[in-house]
């Protein structure tokens, strides 16, 4: 054949490889990988939706305290988000070190599906591996123009409360028990407080999968006049938000918010940081940890190490407990927070 | 045509225009009008938000975002992420598209509804798609974790996860077009005497260069703001495998509204960009080819996730 190919058009040849140069580019973009240079141990911390300000100071001090006593440089990770969904990331494979979640419940979900942590890890920490507690108190808008000052005043007419999901949320199945402990000790029986609770959530225009965002529902975007919230929540509002434009109320009955922390076995023992876990948790329990836990305004265990003014801010109010009430996680999950429960049942009545 | 009109007088040389059409000027001015007042509330307004709250504490404070190793931790995740999307999404959507436009063979419309399947599924949906194969409830999952690969809650999961959301759009895009061109060209390249490679990147390609990298811009920028799918395999590890888009949740979250801006500003920018590129690749393509055939076809529209 007399054809020849010697440069068909040398204009495409040009155009086709500035593609190529496009892709050489990105490709290069791959190289330098984003690891940072793995020389110290790094510990993995998985968390729940209000701690981001208190580990962010707390593990600063204990990344100080380990060199100062070890000599170990480390670094710490945090990830943090609605509690039943950390819960669910581990149980999925998220390799944490340890666990600080909102309540005992999803740890013992860790337990049962992953074997990843003993079934009685919550006996080898002190107060139940409970290093810091929190109350379920109301934010409300400046002056209280709705007048609420107790459970009850929830259900008046045009009143529109925000909490979190209780299926995602651990704050929110607090927020949720409250309100039943108290409808419970109000009107005496388990369907007057089914009454109460079933009015209360179809008074909620937004459900949010994790306190922060029920947070920022109720602050930043302007929704609802009452927010459930954790006192350390609330007290975190006001301060990042103004005093000016919210104000805290306490119930005459909250439960006592227990939320536990735990290292996870199974991943420690894979990493080499067991000993470094664990010391880590302890030291939420020392004079240290107390002190930070108290000044993030969460109540400490240990009241005697935090610093007095910080104590001042938590009122003393009738606190009912999980155990006491409802006969503890297992069972208030199995009851009320399971597929079908008692909060799947009022959700989709009518009030 | 003839008009129930008297005799017009006569013209006087000038030019003859139309009569002046009262819709004429009405409908275009309203339609204009409502067209405005529309963008302005859904795209203006928060396009100048995103600004505002990023400089609402000074130009030193908005710099300051940049300077948290958190912040360029998660840029350059979502760069190596892109990075390794857009490519392997290029091979594939040529691969795919090249099947497809030249070639005849059974299940070949089954092959172009599996490629819009991303399109069609929740973002979520994509994400937990991959909890569920590589999670460690899963046998797989649990093999990989046992020999130590971590492909959920690590980097690879994201990209995978960020794969499957763009891999429509280099094929989406190049199809039609390859289609239009029939394979006229290619029999002639083939009769003197090219063979099937060679005949791709001299007569296929280099008429379908336009669309291919308007597929890639595309894929480009979801790749770059993808949250839902991302979101569901990130793990959330601040510093590790947070994205840009997660990123900027996360400072949200934690009060710190200027960062979150400041990073929202750099993903509105990075919008911006892929606007510019857009037109300039169709500008391009239609002097290329005047053919109004081989035009790019825009079937596929570029939605960059919304910012926070």
């Amino acid at each position: 054949m007399p054809i020849t190919h010697d440069k068909p058009c040398p204009h495409r040849g040009r155009q086709l490889s500035w593609l190529a140069g496009i892709l050489i580019v990105a490709l290069a973009g791959c190289t330098p990988n984003g690891r940072d240079g793995n020389s110290h141990t790094t510990l993995l911390n998985v968390s729940y939706d209000p701690t981001r300000e208190l580990y962010r100071e707390f593990n600063e001090a204990f990344i100080q305290y380990w060199q100062q006593t070890t000599g170990q440089q480390i670094a710490i990770d945090m990830s943090h988000g609605g509690a039943g969904k950390q819960a669910r990331a581990i149980i999925d494979g998220l390799e944490a070190d340890v666990a600080t979640l909102a309540l005992a419940f999803d740890i013992d979900a860790i337990a049962q599906k992953t074997q990843k942590l003993p079934a009685d890890w919550q006996q080898r920490l002190p107060h139940n591996s409970t290093p810091y507690t929190s109350i379920i108190v109301f934010l409300v808008r400046k002056g209280n123009p709705k007048g609420i000052n107790d459970w009850d005043d929830l259900l008046k007419p045009e009143i529109q409360i925000i909490t979190p999901n209780p299926k995602t949320s651990g704050g929110a199945r607090w927020n949720y028990l409250a309100a039943w402990a108290f409808a419970l000790r109000q009107h005496g029986s388990e369907e007057a407080a089914r009454k109460f609770v079933t009015e209360l959530f179809h008074k909620v225009p937004v459900l949010d999968s994790g306190a922060r965002g029920s947070t920022n529902t109720f602050v930043q975007h302007g929704i609802g006049d009452v927010l459930l919230a954790w006192e350390n929540e609330a007290f975190l509002a006001l301060k990042e938000l103004g005093p000016d434009a919210l104000e805290i109320v306490t119930p005459s009955l909250s439960i006592l918010a227990e939320p536990p922390v735990t290292i996870l076995d199974a991943n420690t023992e894979k990493h080499g940081t067991t000993r470094l876990a664990t010391e880590y948790l302890q030291y939420l329990f020392s004079p240290t940890g107390q002190r930070l836990a108290a000044r993030h305004f969460y109540r400490p265990v240990y009241p005697e190490h935090a610093d007095p003014s910080d104590l001042q801010r938590f009122p003393d109010i009738e606190l009912v407990t999980i155990n006491d009430t409802f006969g503890g996680w297992q069972k208030a999950q199995a009851t009320h927070f399971s597929d079908g429960g008692v909060f799947d049942q009022i959700f989709q009545e009518q009030p | 045509m003839t008009r129930l009109s008297p005799p017009a007088p006569p013209m006087h040389n000038r030019p003859a225009t139309p009569p002046p059409r009262p819709a004429g000027r009405v409908i275009p001015a309203m339609l204009i009008t409502i067209s405005l007042a529309y963008l302005t509330l859904f795209l203006f307004l928060p396009l100048i938000t995103v600004f505002t709250e990023a400089l609402r504490k000074g130009f030193a404070t908005y710099a300051a975002a940049y300077s948290d190793p958190a912040a360029l931790a998660a840029i350059r995740l979502t760069l190596l992420v892109a990075a390794i999307a857009v490519p392997l999404n290029l091979v594939f959507g040529l691969c795919a598209a090249w099947a497809i436009a030249k070639f005849e063979f059974r299940g070949k419309r089954l092959l172009i509804t599996l490629i819009d399947i991303p399109l069609a599924v929740s973002p979520v949906i994509s994400g937990m798609i991959y909890v569920l194969l590589y999670g460690g409830n899963s046998l797989l999952g649990a093999r990989l974790l046992d020999a130590d690969i971590q492909i959920i809650f690590a980097v690879p999961g994201i990209v995978l996860a960020t794969i499957f959301v763009t891999l429509p759009f280099v094929a989406r895009e190049t199809i039609p077009l390859m289609e239009a061109q029939g394979i006229e060209e290619e029999q002639a390249a083939m009769t003197l005497g090219a063979g099937p490679f060679q005949t791709f990147f001299r007569v296929t390609l280099p008429n379908v260069k336009w669309a291919v990298l308007y597929g890639v811009i595309l894929c480009n920028a979801r790749a770059m703001g993808e949250f839902g799918a991302v979101s569901v395999v990130s793990g959330h590890i601040r510093g590790k495998t947070n994205t840009l888009p997660l990123h900027v949740e996360i400072l949200y979250n934690e009060y710190n509204f200027v960062a979150a801006f400041a990073m929202a500003s750099l993903l509105t920018l990075l919008a911006l960009m892929t606007l510019l590129l857009k037109s300039i690749v169709e500008h391009r393509s239609r002097h290329a080819a005047p053919d109004p055939v081989t035009r790019i076809p825009t079937l596929v529209t570029a939605t960059p996730e919304p910012q926070t």
